[in-house]
């Protein structure tokens, strides 16, 4: 341990500790822009420098590892003069645009200028002037709200393993750019929205599709109905100033039909149905000795990827279409039908986690209804928003239920939302099919948890299946080179573009750091331990499904409406 | 030369890249997008960053330019000696403006910082070769040794 003085108050830390670190520990907060916490070092913006001292220097206390018996003091006149001086040196050139800013509210640097009281600034104001970037359906770029920080670069490099990001020129005229400065649709991005989590500010964003919605819900002619995905519920909480987790899924439903929607179901549905499609696919493959190992398809960032960096194997892909697109084209035939609804008025809306979602929703083969399968993708963060706009105190309002035919599910459903959830509720159901006995426990551990990759093997009576499961794009990449090799050693690879699954998605509640992803994905668990119904095939609606309509997983109908084939990007520049 | 056979010469050489950027600048003066996204194959980066590098450094371009390079040198002690009448001289021989190529695609005018030959000001290069002590008289005899 190392002991130091921080404002006067005697600390000690481990040895290699920063100075960030041992004054978090005493309860003193050091300004920080570039510094993020799951991130390298890049002590570039200098917001959080301190006095050391016998340094004549002001040091970033992000970058500087304490020592025995140093003195630190965090907030001399020196010091806030200093930092005054680089919010407003960031601010003469930042647009001043907080009330139109998709970010007011949950932006850094909004908060330092807060903090400090920047009022009048001294430097001449002059934006840069770029235009922004809406090459994507999923996310735009708006570069004069960029600060330089780099926590993109590395979020989209280091944890993606994607590299759509890098820096332009250099000193004042540097910039992050896309790919050889391109749009960002002609980079290798994958539209995974994780650069949307790392930037401090307002510089990246979902493609926001709130008129959208209000425009549909406005017209008479249109039945608005909703899905919602199981990383949804645990993490809206953050958006409406609750605890991760606690909001309750009736008040949830009600808040829905409060905002507009005439039907409220649920994606859980359809996550059962791709347990059953998936499963059954998988014990075909092993059976017929079909491309193996098969991989997981829910997740779009990880199809883009695959589709852009690995289309040499898109034959172990799934056939199966996410559970999103599952619900998408079942709402516009077997439902339409059962509700004596006419399709062409369906406006179906999907609430998800994802950015990237935006995009699979708008893929030209998503119409197998006939239609478009999915009309509008909302992210969590899109729906707090409109929550936020309709006044709704979420302690007072009565719990709702989910409308009928594809809104029941099963806590196999709800762990989708978490790494590691498909593959287990996938076990639960395979499980039973080939032993035809009970799983008593239906808790499968290994899968469980954040870890980059995660490997189990399962007897089935005398079969052993083994499987892997990697969130976040880098861990996939190591996975899917095992593969191209010729040297992977599993039936069944689990894979969720973000890191810690869904609840981690592109479009969740800014999510500044990993330990937040933790709590999200013990909330799915908790929800799930809460169900009486916790394995796919148990779910009534399901069962119904397959009776009036499917009839058996892969059948006819479900190659029609649920099985989808993927196509090479052919990206010029990777 | 091909760019892949001028890129595949530094392959494995420590700061391998900078040297083959140049080596593309001889023969291309300029870095052209597919050089790019070779060179990032050949030294194991990502095209981002191959780019970053092309990018950072103000003797390369990425942008298609004339031949012949002409850089006058813009750093204080320069521009007290009279760059900018220099620059005049500059845009008037050749009939463009600075940062622009000509459209027989022989030359480009640039800027540069210091080229550290301040015993000598103003200062022009061209193709990496300094004249030193350069008056506007001197610009079309110059250039002319390009043409
Ligand atoms: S990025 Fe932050 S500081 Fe900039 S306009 Fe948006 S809210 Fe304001
Ligand atoms: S969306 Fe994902 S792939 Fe695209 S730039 Fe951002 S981090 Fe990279
Ligand atoms: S876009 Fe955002 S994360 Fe990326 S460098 Fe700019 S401010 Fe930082
Ligand atoms: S937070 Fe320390 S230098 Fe940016
Ligand atoms: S200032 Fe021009 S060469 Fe040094």
């Amino acid at each position: 341990m190392v002991n130091l003085t921080i404002d006067g108050i005697k600390v000690s830390v481990p040895e290699g500790s920063t100075i960030l670190q041992a004054a978090s520990e005493v309860g003193i907060k050091i300004p920080t822009l570039c510094f993020h916490p799951d991130q390298s070092i890049k002590a570039n913006c200098r917001v959080c420098v301190c006095e050391v001292e016998g340094n004549r220097l002001l040091q970033a206390a992000c970058a500087m590892p304490v020592f025995e018996g140093m003195v630190v003091k965090t907030r001399t006149p020196k010091v806030l003069e200093a930092r005054k001086t680089i919010l407003e040196l960031i601010l003469s050139n930042h647009p001043q645009d907080c009330l139109n800013c998709i970010r007011n509210g949950n932006c850094e640097l909004q908060d330092l200028a807060q903090e400090y009281c920047i009022r009048e600034n001294p430097f001449e104001y002059k934006v840069r002037g770029f235009a922004k970037d809406f090459s994507t359906p999923a996310l735009f770029r708006d570069q004069d709200k960029c600060i330089l920080c780099r926590r993109c670069i590395e979020a989209c490099s280091v944890v993606q393993s994607v590299n759509a990001l890098g820096l332009e020129g250099r000193g004042y005229n540097s910039m992050v750019v896309p790919t050889l400065g391109k749009a960002l649709i002609d980079s290798p991005c994958v539209m995974c929205g994780q650069c949307i989590h790392a930037c401090p500010v307002g510089a990246i964003g979902e493609r926001e599709q709130i008129d959208e919605f209000l425009a549909a819900v406005a017209n008479p002619d249109k039945v608005v109905i909703t899905q919602i995905a199981p990383a949804v519920r645990v993490a809206i909480a953050e958006e409406i100033g609750m605890m991760t987790g606690e909001m309750p899924m009736g008040t949830f439903v009600q808040g829905l039909r409060q905002i507009g929607f005439d039907y409220v179901l649920h994606t859980n549905f359809s996550a059962d149905l791709t347990i059953l499609e998936e499963g059954n696919e998988l014990l075909k493959r092993l059976k017929e000795g079909g491309t193996l190992p098969m991989f997981t398809s829910c997740s779009p960032g990880w199809i883009n990827f695959c589709e852009t960096f690995y289309p040499d194997l898109l034959d172990n892909l799934s056939t199966c279409k996410s559970p999103q697109q599952m619900f998408g084209a079942l709402a516009k035939t077997y439902w339409a039908e059962k509700m004596g609804i006419d399709p062409s008025k369906i406006y179906s809306v999907s609430i998800m986690p994802c950015v990237a979602k935006k995009f699979e929703a708008a893929r030209p083969e998503m119409n197998d209804s006939g239609y478009q399968d999915v009309d509008l993708v909302l992210t969590t963060r899109e729906i707090g928003r409109l929550f936020r706009m309709s006044g709704l105190d979420f302690s007072k309002l009565p719990a709702s239920d989910f409308d009928s035919w594809m809104g029941k599910y099963t806590g196999a459903a709800v762990i989708f939302g978490a790494s590691g959830g498909v593959m287990e509720a996938a076990l639960r159901t395979v499980y039973e099919v080939v032993t035809g006995k009970t799983l008593e426990d239906v808790n499968f551990a290994a899968t469980r948890g954040i870890t980059g990759i995660k490997e189990a093997a399962v007897d089935l009576d005398g079969t052993v299946v083994k499987v892997a499961i990697a969130n976040g794009l880098a861990n996939a990449r190591k996975l899917m080179e095992q593969v191209r090799a010729g040297e992977s050693p599993y039936h069944f690879i689990e894979i969720m573009a973000c890191p810690g699954g869904c609840i981690g998605g592109g479009g969740q509640p800014i999510t500044k750091a990993n330990v937040k992803r933790v709590e999200r994905i013990e909330a799915i668990y908790a929800e799930d331990e809460g169900l009486p119904l916790r394995k796919s095939h148990d779910n009534p609606e399901v069962k119904t499904l397959y009776e009036e309509f499917l009839h058996e997983p892969l059948g006819h109908k479900s190659h029609e409406l649920l099985h989808t084939h993927y196509h090479p990007k052919n990206k010029k520049f990777l | 030369m091909d760019y892949k056979e001028i890129i595949a010469r530094y392959d494995g050489k420590v700061g391998g890249i900078i040297e083959a950027y140049h080596a593309l600048l001889r023969e291309f003066s300029y870095l052209p997008e597919e050089a790019i996204a070779e060179a990032a194959r050949v030294f194991k980066l990502s095209t981002a960053e191959a780019y970053g590098i092309a990018t950072f450094y103000s003797m390369f371009s990425v942008e298609a330019r004339g031949k012949n390079v002409v850089r006058i040198c813009e750093s204080a002690p320069c521009h007290v000696a009279g760059a900018a009448d220099v620059v005049a001289a500059l845009e008037r021989e050749l009939g463009i403006k600075m940062g622009e190529s000509t459209a027989d695609g022989k030359f480009a005018l640039e800027f540069t910082e210091c080229v550290g030959q301040c015993q000598a000001t103003p200062v022009i290069t061209i193709n990496g070769k300094p004249y030193l002590d350069v008056s506007p008289a001197q610009i079309p005899a110059i250039i002319a040794e390009y043409k």
